[in-house]
C-alpha cells in the first residue's frame, strides 16, 4: 500500500509536498523536504529516559528477539521490523528488485489474491506495509489490541506465503515506472540521483534504490521470488513492538510469524565505499524557475568515537532548524532559499553529510558560494563555545519529542538495533554529548567538513557551470 | 474523509501534512468507543476573560506538551489584492518583540530541545511549538507576548518576502501540479475568496509590504479571536492557571466581525481546466465539487461525505481503484477524497492517471460511471460497515499522536466546529446510513458546480472529447 499512497492524487502534490521516503520516521512539523534519507536517530538523543522508553529485550523460545516498549495507555500495537539487505542486493542490471518486492509483500499472500487480502485488512482497520531503502526491507504493522491475532496471521502470511501473482507485479511495475517517469522532470529528484550516482559510481549506492526506466522492465518474477528468499530472514532481522501487548504475548508472536523464515539470508557482500566527486560540480539544465542545489562530502561512521561530535557539528551547520547557521545565513539574512538544511548520513557502508538547498534561478551562484563559506567557516574555525553548549542542550532535551507516538518509538527502536547500539544505549547518551568538548568539536569540524564537496545543480542557474572532470 | 490542511502552508518545510495525512481522518477521541474507554482522553475546555478558548488534551505517555494557537483569520480573509497576507504575516511573526526581539522566541524554543513551526491556511494560522512539559508557561508568556508585541522593519521585512517567494517557487512556479491546483481552486469559486491561493498571487506577493502585515496584524491577532490547544503531559487545571498569568493579560484590541464572506451564486456550468507543461511525464484528471463543510453541513451530512469518499475512493478496496486500476486496468491510480475542515464550503475531490496508451478521457469517464453507479444504486451495506470500521479505528489510532490530535481540534475550532462536534464524530460516523450516503452522492455530485482539471504534456497532445 505504501507505492499506492505514494502514487495518490499526483494533480494534487501540492497537497502533500514532502512525498518522499525517509529511512526512518521523522517527528512531525520537522526537517526538511528534501529527498536525503534521514536517520531517525539524527533526532534522537537523551536527557531523562521518557516513562515509555522502558525498553524490555524479548527472546522468544524459537530464538527470536525483539525489543519491546508496553505502553497500555491506548488500545493498539505497532510492530516495526527491518531486515537489512534492500536495494544494494538488487541483482546486477536490475535495480529496483527490492522496491518492487516490497510493493508487492501486501498484495496477494497464501490463499488470499490481492483484492481478498486488502479486503482482509480493511474490515479489521490493520494497516500493513513494506518499503526498500538503500540497505534494509522494512515493515510495518498497526492494529487494534482487540485485532492482534488476525494481525499477526495476516503479518505472517506476509512475509511466509507472498503469491507475485504476475497481475500484482504487472500492476505494481507500471506504478512504479509512472513514478520514475515522472522523477526524470523533476528537479529535486534529478540533483539526488546525479549525486548519488557520481558519488557511488560504480558501487550499489550509485544505483536508484527505486530503480530506473531501464532497469524494473528487466525485472522477472523469479528476480522477486528469489529475493525475496534470499533476504528475508532471521538473521538479518530486527524487530520491534510497542503498545497495548505483554511480553508473553510478543514471545508467541515471533515465533509464529518469523519463525518460519530462512536461519540465515544469502546477501552479496557489499564493500566499503567513500563518496567519490568531492570537488565537483554538476550542472543539469532544465526549465524551472528555481534552482534545486544538492551537496555533500564525506561523513564519520556511526560507530567511530567522533561520530557524537560530528552529530553536534553538523547541527550547528544545518541540522537544527531555526538555529543552523546555513538557516540564518541563506534564509534568514537573506532570504535565498526557504529552505536549507544538512543531514549526517550513516549507511552499512559509508557514511555522509549531504545537503540541499533551492533559489531562484539568477541567484543561485551567490547561494551556492555562502553554502560552501559557511561549510568551509565551519571547518576552520569549528563552533563557538556558546554554539557547542546550545547544540548540546538542545540535543539532550529534544528526545523526549521524539518518544511520544508509537510508531516513533518503534522506528526508534528497530534503528537502534540496526545500528548494532545496544539497549541501553538511550540512557548513556546523554553523557556522549556531554563528553564533546570544544577542541574535539574544532578538530572534528575539520575533519567532518574540509574534505570537500560534491554539488549538483538543475535548473537554469546563471553563470553556474560544471566544475572538475567531465560533467553533464 | 476529513482533511484539516486546506492547502495549509508551513513556515518552513515540514513533515506535518503527510505525517498527519493517516491521522487527520480522523479524531479521536473521549468516545473511540471501538475500542477500550480507558483510552479516552479527557479533553477540557475554557474560555478566559480576555475571550481567548483554550482546549486541553492529556496525554501522560511522554513528558512533553504540544502548545498550539491557533487564529481565526487565513487566506480567504484578505482584502482583494493583497493575497498571501496572511501567510506572509506568519512568517514574519518570527520577527521578534519588543520584549523578546529578534529570533530570541525561536532560540529559546531551541535551548530547551523543542521544536516549533507554523501554517497558514484559507481559515487560520496556526503556531506551534512541541517541547518537555516543565517549558509550557515559558512557551505561552512568548506566544501571548507575540500576539500583539510584533515588532517589524524593513530590515527583516525585505529578506522574508524573498523567503515566501522561494515558498512559491518550490510549490507552485517549479511543480506543474501545484500550478494546476490554483487554476482549478480559482475555477471552482466563482465569488468565494477560497478561489485565491493561500501563498498568495506571485504579483500581490511581490508588492506586499511591512505597513500590509501590521495592518492585518492588528486587525486580527487578538485574544479574542483565538484557540490555543495543549496536548501532552500536562492537567486541565494547570494549564488554566498558566493560561490566566500569561495569555489572559493581553488586552482585547480589536473587535471581530463575524466572518461572512462572499457566498457563491448557483453555479450552472461545469468548468474545466488543462495545464500543459513539458515537464509532465504522467498525465492524469482530477475533478473537484463544491459541497459543505462539516461547518455547514446539516446534521449528518457532512459525515455522510466521509463515508462516500471512504468508500468511492480511499485505498486498495474502493470503488475507483478497484475498478479502475485493477479489474479493468486502466489507470495507474484513482482515489477519492472528501475536504471537510473549512469555514465555508468542502470539497469533494475524485482523480486518476491513466495507464500508458490509454487516453485521458477513457479514466475520467470510468470515473464517470462510478459515481453515477453510486448516484444510482448507492453503496452496499458492506461497503457501509467496512468504511465505518476503517473510519472509527483511524480514531483510536488518532490517539497515539498528541500532536495530530491537537492539530485536529485546532483546524476544527478554527473552522467554526466545537469541541463537542470533534469528540462526537465517531458517533456521528455510526450513524451513518446507506440512504444518507446515496442523497449525498446525488445531492453533491453534481457537474455544474465541479471543475474538471487536466495535467498534460502539451495542449495538442490532449484528447479532443467529442
Amino acid at each position: 500500500m505504501n507505492l499506492k499512497s505514494r502514487l495518490a492524487a499526483p494533480a494534487r502534490a501540492h497537497r502533500h509536498p514532502t512525498l518522499l521516503r525517509l529511512r526512518g520516521r521523522v517527528g512531525w512539523g520537522w526537517r526538511a523536504a528534501v529527498a536525503v534519507v534521514l536517520p531517525f536517530l539524527a533526532l534522537a538523543t537523551s536527557a531523562a529516559p521518557a516513562p515509555a522508553t522502558t525498553i524490555e529485550r524479548v527472546v522468544s523460545p524459537g530464538g527470536i528477539e525483539a525489543w519491546l516498549v508496553r505502553e497500555p495507555a491506548v488500545p493498539l500495537i505497532a510492530v516495526d521490523f527491518a531486515f537489512s539487505g534492500g536495494a544494494v542486493q538488487d541483482p546486477a542490471g536490475k535495480a529496483g528488485t527490492a522496491n518492487l518486492v516490497a510493493s508487492l509483500l501486501d498484495d496477494g499472500v497464501g490463499e488470499f489474491d490481492s483484492k481478498t487480502f486488502h479486503d482482509r485488512l480493511e474490515r479489521k482497520a490493520i494497516e500493513l506495509g513494506f518499503t526498500a531503502d538503500r540497505e534494509s526491507i522494512h515493515g510495518s504493522l498497526r492494529t487494534l489490541t482487540e485485532n492482534r491475532d488476525e494481525a499477526f496471521e495476516d503479518l505472517r502470511l506476509a512475509l511466509n506465503a507472498p503469491r507475485f501473482d504476475s497481475s500484482d507485479v504487472e500492476l505494481n511495475r507500471a506504478q512504479i515506472l509512472s513514478m520514475l517517469r515522472r522523477a526524470t522532470s523533476s528537479p529535486a529528484d534529478i540533483a539526488n540521483r546525479r549525486w548519488w550516482e557520481t558519488a557511488f559510481a560504480g558501487h550499489p549506492y550509485g544505483r536508484p534504490a527505486n530503480g530506473t526506466l531501464e532497469s524494473v522492465p528487466n525485472i522477472a518474477i523469479d528476480d522477486v521470488k528469489a529475493y525475496a528468499k534470499r533476504v528475508l530472514a532471521r538473521g538479518n532481522l530486527k524487530i520491534a513492538v510497542v503498545g497495548d501487548i505483554d511480553a508473553e504475548a510478543v514471545k508467541t508472536m515471533l515465533d509464529r510469524v518469523f519463525g518460519a523464515l530462512p536461519a540465515q539470508p544469502e546477501l552479496a557482500s557489499i564493500e566499503a565505499a567513500t563518496p567519490q566527486g568531492l570537488g565537483r560540480r554538476i550542472v543539469v539544465n532544465l526549465d524551472v524557475p528555481q534552482a534545486v542545489i544538492e551537496f555533500g562530502g564525506a561523513g564519520i561512521a556511526r560507530k567511530d568515537p567522533d561520530f557524537m561530535a560530528a552529530y553536534i557539528v553538523n547541527h550547528i551547520l544545518g541540522g537544527g532548524a531555526f538555529s543552523s547557521r546555513l538557516y540564518r545565513e541563506v534564509r534568514e539574512k537573506r532570504g535565498l532559499a526557504y529552505s536549507v538544511n544538512d543531514s549526517l548520513l550513516w549507511l552499512d557502508h559509508s557514511a555522509l553529510f549531504i545537503g540541499s538547498t533551492a533559489t531562484r534561478d539568477d541567484r543561485t551562484g551567490e547561494t551556492l558560494d555562502l553554502v560552501q563559506k559557511e561549510i568551509h567557516r565551519l571547518a576552520e574555525d569549528g563552533p563557538t563555545a556558546d554554539e557547542l553548549a546550545k547544540a548540546k542542550a538542545y540535543l539532550n532535551s529534544s528526545f523526549a519529542l521524539n518518544l511520544d507516538t508509537s510508531s516513533k518509538v518503534a522506528g526508534l527502536l528497530v534503528q537502534l538495533q540496526r545500528d548494532d547500539l545496544g539497549i541501553d544505549y538511550i540512557s548513556r547518551r546523554q553523557a556522549m554529548i556531554e563528553a564533546v568538548t570544544l577542541d574535539v568539536a574544532k578538530r572534528v569540524a575539520k575533519r567532518l567538513l574540509d574534505g570537500g564537496l560534491l554539488v549538483t545543480v538543475v535548473g537554469k542557474p546563471a553563470g553556474i557551470a560544471s566544475t572538475g572532470a567531465t560533467a553533464n | 474523509m476529513r482533511d484539516a490542511e486546506r492547502g495549509a502552508l508551513s513556515f518552513w518545510p515540514a513533515e506535518i501534512i503527510l505525517v498527519s495525512k493517516m491521522l487527520m481522518l480522523a479524531l479521536a477521541l473521549a468516545c473511540a468507543c471501538a475500542a477500550r474507554a480507558q483510552a479516552a482522553p479527557d479533553v477540557a475546555d475554557f474560555t478566559l476573560a480576555n475571550g481567548l478558548e483554550v482546549v486541553v488534551i492529556p496525554d501522560h505517555r511522554a513528558p512533553v506538551v504540544t502548545h498550539m494557537i491557533w487564529y481565526k483569520v487565513g487566506g480567504a480573509d484578505e482584502t482583494a489584492g493583497k493575497s498571501g497576507i496572511a501567510h506572509f504575516l506568519e512568517h514574519l511573526m518570527f520577527k521578534g518583540t519588543e520584549k523578546n526581539p529578534d529570533a530570541s522566541f525561536s532560540q529559546d524554543v531551541a535551548e530547551i530541545g523543542g521544536q516549533e513551526n507554523a501554517f497558514t491556511a484559507s481559515d487560520y494560522t496556526g503556531f506551534y511549538q512541541r517541547v518537555p512539559r516543565q517549558h509550557l508557561k515559558e512557551m505561552m508568556a512568548l506566544e501571548a507576548d507575540r500576539m500583539t508585541g510584533l515588532v517589524l522593519t524593513d530590515e527583516v521585512v525585505r529578506p522574508e518576502l524573498n523567503v515566501v517567494l522561494e515558498e512559491q517557487n518550490m510549490r507552485v512556479a517549479n511543480n506543474p501540479a501545484g500550478r494546476l491546483g490554483e487554476q482549478i481552486d480559482a475555477a471552482l469559486y466563482l465569488n468565494h475568496p477560497y478561489g485565491r491561493p493561500v501563498i498568495g498571487w506571485r504579483h500581490e506577493i511581490e508588492k506586499l509590504t511591512r505597513d500590509d502585515a501590521l495592518a492585518f496584524y492588528r486587525r486580527f491577532y487578538t485574544p479574542n479571536n483565538a484557540v490555543v490547544i495543549v496536548a501532552g503531559d500536562v492537567t486541565a487545571d494547570a494549564v488554566k492557571a498558566d493560561a490566566e498569568a500569561t495569555y489572559d493579560k493581553v488586552a482585547v484590541r480589536a473587535e471581530i466581525a463575524p466572518r461572512v464572506r462572499p457566498k457563491e451564486p448557483v453555479q450552472e456550468a461545469p468548468r474545466t481546466v488543462t495545464l500543459a507543461d513539458s515537464r509532465v511525464e504522467q498525465p492524469s484528471v482530477t475533478r473537484d465539487y463544491l459541497v459543505p463543510s462539516a461547518t455547514t453541513a446539516q446534521r449528518g451530512e457532512s459525515e455522510a461525505l466521509d463515508v462516500l469518499a471512504h468508500v468511492v475512493g480511499s485505498g486498495a478496496n474502493s470503488r475507483l481503484y478497484r475498478t479502475l486500476v485493477v479489474d479493468k486496468a486502466i489507470a495507474l491510480n484513482a482515489g477519492a477524497f472528501y475536504s471537510g475542515t473549512a469555514l465555508d464550503y468542502g470539497k469533494f475531490g475524485v482523480y486518476g492517471s491513466p495507464k500508458p496508451g490509454v487516453p485521458l478521457h477513457a479514466v475520467e469517464d470510468g470515473i464517470d460511471a462510478i459515481l453515477a453507479d453510486v448516484i444510482e444504486h448507492g453503496i452496499t451495506a458492506d461497503e457501509l460497515d467496512r468504511a465505518k470500521t476503517r473510519l472509527i479505528a483511524d480514531a483510536v489510532y488518532a490517539q497515539d499522536n498528541q500532536a495530530a490530535l491537537a492539530r485536529w481540534y485546532g483546524a476544527a475550532i478554527a473552522c467554526g466546529q466545537t469541541v463537542a462536534m470533534v469528540r462526537d464524530w465517531p458517533d456521528q460516523i455510526r450513524a451513518v446510513t446507506a440512504d444518507a450516503v446515496q442523497l449525498a452522492a446525488k445531492k453533491w455530485l453534481d457537474r455544474r458546480s465541479s471543475v474538471t482539471g487536466y495535467l498534460v504534456n502539451s495542449l495538442q497532445s490532449e484528447e479532443k472529447r467529442s
